[in-house]
């Protein structure tokens, strides 16, 4: 299954990627060699086959419902591109 | 040998207990040759010399009291995608090269509660992602043994900080390969633990169900010290395993006579360069020596590993790598026109091409339409290798295999062709799809550069893992070979 | 004609002290991002833990809805990029939900009751808040709501008109109510609605186009939202158009809905398991507990209640649909020994004056004691209909006890049958010729004409004499 620029720029725009015109290019002659690569599975007869998410064959534990965190902003912030009033700021947002 | 850095973690620690060297005298010692070296290897992306030396200064406290434990006062670096507290971690990522993490990793704190002494953070693959340490925001690390080789990846400069004794050990993550490959370009010894050995908690993520945090030394034994710290149950890690932590450091001197060694068909193919091959034979003619029983073994699903590795890894990635947005941390562009625009800028900007390519791929092969061919076969074809390994271990306790199909190639020669860069990872991506534990240890040189061979485990047999690497290192030198001293700069 | 084809996501915030996947509080109103933890803002390297109260609370609803509960549940990625949402994927159940099929019953207008099936509801974590007006041209974003619990209640497309859509919607709040599994307030989002909503020519099979209604507040609007969607989208049909699936926005100022444009985009949600987080398996004894744990139910209760108290199945369905309105009632009716006198104060002016006032019964300043008390002083005929208003108003001003206020407004009913009978004497005293005229009137009119003797016997009185008394009194009187 080769991929065509459109491809490249749906799955792009999905992933919020910004691609330059020579990157949309390169990516898409590389991307179809990783693809070739990939497709290789098809070759196995996988039917019946339950999909593996996971490497451990364990379940999950459930943690206790006790509030554990204190407020941490000031600190947390300090590292933030653009925050004002204890709030994150973005371009904004039209619902 | 006089020179401290020179010696492994073990005559470290005997040096320090018996008062021979203080804490600080070694640490500084590693941080002037750190001085020296890093401008021409590149390993390091931050040291932390003045908190070293205050950790140093602790350790010897501790020691004066009494109350140092067993690894109090030792070095370590860390790959820099485990946060750590006030400290760069940058992931070798444009995204995050201004990210000063506000929280200490699992790992990073285990290490700390030990005493040891953290040098500073070390350079990678960005975001974990690359075989030969060339994908990086700071530059390419290189090797120790041909500084117009590569290391190795994504722990390269892990590997080539040990194997420059810049460290005496590092942690590394491994995904696909990253802790063993290197491991194996630079002559040192490489763990990677079984999935949920080793809290993930502060390990930034690439693919949460293959990626596992280990270390990087100069021997087996080094490893089995540095495991004992960094392995254990974390609760704030849902997949970290409540299983006991044994004394690595206990079982390393039993005889392995009688260990059944495996030996996959399909790792020994035409891809394995006859020199290589031959290095290989030297290490199973050093173990039937030492008494181990070689048996060939099947494992027929591992040639479709990589493509099954190379359709999980990016689809976890691409969600992982969803946090990175420009808004809470990290890199955000400049004066974003609106929402779309700030996300497509700040990602497009703070990502290099081959981390691009990877959410790509990974974003494809989850979209609607494309799932089933692509995600669930992966995950089906990774559960028939999970059974190969299985019915192997039925017939041995360790399977032994090549690493890499060949040593460390030059900087720029695959850097253009992700297919070939990819299958770099042919004969360690398995182990990863399996969760199980692997190491790989020296097994000498070939035309002046190192080699590793590859030991796999089933879960959590890291004791006889280690056990089986140092058996082997106490009656061969492989692991002793270090690269020409760097004297130019 | 057409019919409308209704189905609802109810979101459900579940009050749990904590988060869905972290120690953060869940508590509502602090300061913004006060309560974000590393793990709320999705932080490099942070590791999400669930939170054991969420799953008994989604196996208490499952279980009250009569559900098959998802002994293995897995909690999946759901991939979108939003401010609010820090990861830039929600973790959700997709695939396998913690409630599998189950179903609850409303009750119609009519009387008659309809099953609605509820197709699943799975454990989710809601988004943080996007604050639109406090910036130029910026909008800030608030992460203390990110990472609470949510239930998400998914009914199969049952619903046939907003009133049934409503009665559905309040069945589900009363039982997440009853189970305490949230405070369901509308207001401060607790419960928030989706109406996904299609029509199509009467007795057809198919399916319409439907739209989506996103995040209705109120039960009023959700059922303004669906009439005005139902006429958009009929109005449509009939110019000959094609309803478009997208998602709408509900405007109550214009009472109209509106496509929103940020969500045109198609969505691609790209969901698989969530590698950071294992199965979540639940054995017998953990449903078990749950099931133990049950309170009675709304369909429970109402039996019980017209059984125990006598009273009709219609007022015990309008009595037990809000739990504590069912608590009051029954301490009402334990108290005064009084059923029916009990059901008629709550159902009328008790509920008349929540609504008025709009207050939760818990607040409300008439206390179920002294509604009893004062039920018992209509009974023991201390109060007649009449003065008992006047009580209950001025408990609702809390002028103290009912007793303290029989006694300082003087409203003791006159019993004593000698005080009557003197002022019976004085009015047919005063009114010869009305006493003439009922003497002479056949028994047929006699019993309107003594109407006119009864209201001056009250009035002279001042409200307090005892009517049956009177009316006893003046009948003999009159007769000789």
């Amino acid at each position: 299954m080769a991929l065509t620029a459109h491809d490249i720029q749906r799955t792009a725009k999905l992933a919020r990627l910004g691609l330059t015109e020579t990157e949309t290019e390169s990516t898409l002659e590389k991307l179809n060699a990783v693809l070739e690569l990939i497709d290789h599975m098809q070759t196995v007869e996988t039917e019946g086959v339950a999909p593996m998410s996971h490497p451990l064959d364990l379940t999950q534990t459930l943690r206790a419902d006790a509030v554990t965190e204190s407020n941490q902003r000031e600190k947390l912030q300090a590292i933030a591109p653009a925050a004002t009033d204890g709030l994150y700021l973005v371009p904004r947002v039209v619902e | 040998m006089s020179d401290l850095t020179q010696h492994t973690l073990l005559e470290l620690q005997s040096q320090l207990q018996s008062g021979a060297i203080s804490s600080v005298e070694l640490t500084s010692t590693f941080l002037a040759r750190i001085e020296r070296l890093n401008p021409t290897l590149n390993a390091f992306i931050t040291v932390t010399e003045s908190q070293a030396l205050a950790q140093a200064q602790a350790a010897d406290a501790a020691r004066a009291a009494g109350t140092a434990g067993p690894l109090t006062g030792l070095p370590i670096a860390h790959k820099d995608l485990f946060c750590t507290d006030g400290v760069l971690t940058s992931c070798a990522s444009k995204m995050l090269s201004n990210f000063v993490a506000p929280y200490d990793a699992h790992v990073v704190r285990a290490c700390q509660e030990a005493g040891m002494v953290m040098l500073g953070k070390l350079n990678m693959d960005e975001f974990a992602m690359g075989s030969s340490n060339e994908n990086s925001f700071y530059g390419p690390v290189k090797n120790p043994w041909d500084l117009k080789r590569v290391p190795g990846g994504s722990s390269g400069g892990s590997a080539a900080a040990v194997a420059a004794s810049m460290t005496p050990i590092a942690t590394g993550t491994d995904t696909g390969g990253s802790i063993r490959q290197p491991a194996a370009f630079t002559g040192t010894s490489g763990l990677k633990p079984t999935y949920g050995r080793v809290s993930r908690f502060g390990m930034v993520a690439y693919a949460s169900s293959l990626d596992q945090g280990g270390l990087i030394g100069k021997s087996a034994a080094d490893l089995a010290l540095g495991l004992g710290v960094i392995a254990g149950h974390d609760p704030r890690d849902s997949t970290s395993a409540d299983q006991p932590v044994p004394d690595y450091t206990a079982t390393l001197t039993d005889s392995i006579q009688g260990l059944k060694i495996g030996l996959p068909d399909a790792f020994f193919d035409e891809r394995l360069d006859a020199r290589m091959q031959a290095r290989m034979e030297a290490v199973m003619d050093a173990y039937r020596a030492l008494g181990a029983e070689l048996v060939p073994v099947k494992l027929p699903h591992v040639a479709e590993a990589i493509p099954a590795y190379y359709v999980i890894a990016p689809a976890e990635a691409s969600a992982n790598l969803s946090r990175f947005d420009g808004v809470r941390y990290g890199h955000r562009a400049d004066s974003p026109a609106d929402l779309t625009d700030l996300y497509e800028r700040s990602r497009g900007e703070g990502f290099s091409s081959e981390v691009k390519r990877r959410i790509l791929i990974g974003t494809y092969a989850l979209s609607e339409g494309y799932f089933d061919a692509y995600y669930k076969k992966a995950q089906q074809i990774r559960r028939l290798i999970q059974q190969d390994f299985t019915h192997a271990f039925t017939e041995c306790d360790l399977l032994l295999s090549p690493t890499t199909p060949s040593t460390a190639f030059q900087i720029g020669a695959k850097s253009d062709d992700p297919v070939a860069m990819y299958l770099e990872d042919i004969y360690t991506v398995a182990t990863n799809l399996a969760g199980l534990p692997g190491g790989c240890f020296p097994s000498g040189l070939v035309d002046g550069l190192p080699t590793g061979y590859q030991l796999t485990g089933p879960a959590f047999s890291e004791a006889r893992l280690l056990n089986a690497a140092h058996q082997l290192q106490q009656t061969t030198d492989w692991h002793l070979a270090t690269p020409e001293e760097i004297t130019h700069v | 004609m057409y019919e409308a084809v209704i189905g609802l996501e109810v979101h459900v915030q579940l009050a749990t002290e904590s988060k869905m996947f972290s120690g953060s509080s869940t508590q509502f109103g602090q300061a913004p991002n006060t309560q974000a933890s590393l793990i709320d803002l999705a932080m490099p390297g942070v590791l999400p833990t669930p939170n054991a109260k969420a799953f008994e609370m989604a196996v208490k609803f499952g279980l009250a809805i009569d559900a098959e509960i998802g002994r293995t549940s897995v909690f999946d990625r759901k991939n979108y990029f939003y401010p609010d949402l820090p990861k830039g994927y929600q973790i959700s159940q997709f695939d396998a939900p913690i409630v599998g099929p189950g179903h609850v019953i409303i009750q119609l207008e009519d009387g008659e009751t309809k099953r609605i099936n509820v197709t699943r509801a799975h454990l989710e974590e809601d988004a943080g808040k996007s604050i639109h007006d406090a910036f130029d041209g910026l909008t800030g974003v608030d992460l203390n709501r990110a990472g609470t619990p949510l239930l998400e209640i998914v009914s199969e497309p049952e619903l046939a008109s907003a009133k049934e859509a409503v009665a559905y919607l309040r069945v589900i709040h009363s039982l997440i109510r009853y189970l305490e599994i949230s405070d369901g307030n509308m207001a401060e989002g607790s419960m928030r609605c989706d109406c996904n909503v299609s029509i199509r020519p009467k007795g057809s099979q198919a399916l319409g186009t439907r739209t989506e209604i996103k995040n209705v507040n109120s039960f009023r609007f959700v059922e303004k939202a669906i009439n005005s969607e139902i006429n958009r989208q009929i109005e449509i049909l009939e110019d000959g158009g094609r309803v478009i699936q997208e998602t709408r926005l509900y405007d109550p100022d214009r009472d109209e809905t509106r496509s929103m444009r940020s969500k045109e985009e198609a969505n691609d949600y790209r969901y698989f398991p969530d590698p950071d987080l294992l199965p979540v398996v639940l054995d017998e004894a953990f449903i078990q507990a749950c099931r133990d744990a049950l309170p009675e139910l709304p369909a429970a209760r109402k039996v019980r209640y017209t059984e125990t108290y006598g009273i009709t199945d219609y007022d015990a369905s309008v009595l037990v649909a809000d739990r504590d309105i069912a608590d009051y009632f029954a301490k009402v009716a334990e108290a005064s020994g009084e059923g029916k006198l009990a059901a008629n104060w709550v159902m009328g002016s008790v509920m008349a004056e929540l609504n008025q006032q709009d207050v939760s019964i818990t607040e409300f300043p008439v206390t179920a004691s002294d509604l009893a008390q004062l039920i018992q002083r209509v009974s023991d005929q201390t109060l007649n209909s009449k003065t008992a208003k006047t009580v209950f108003e001025a408990l609702l001003n809390r002028e103290g006890s009912v007793d303290d206020i029989i006694q300082a407004r003087g409203l003791v009913q006159v019993t004593d049958t000698g005080a009557i009978e003197a002022i019976v004497d004085e009015v047919i005293a005063e009114n010869p010729d009305q006493v003439a005229n009922y003497r002479q009137a056949t028994e047929d009119k006699r019993g309107k004409m003594l109407g006119f003797f009864v209201g001056q016997v009250m009035k002279k009185s001042q409200g307090k004499a005892n009517p049956q008394a009177v009316n006893q009194i003046l009948a003999s009187k009159l007769s000789d």
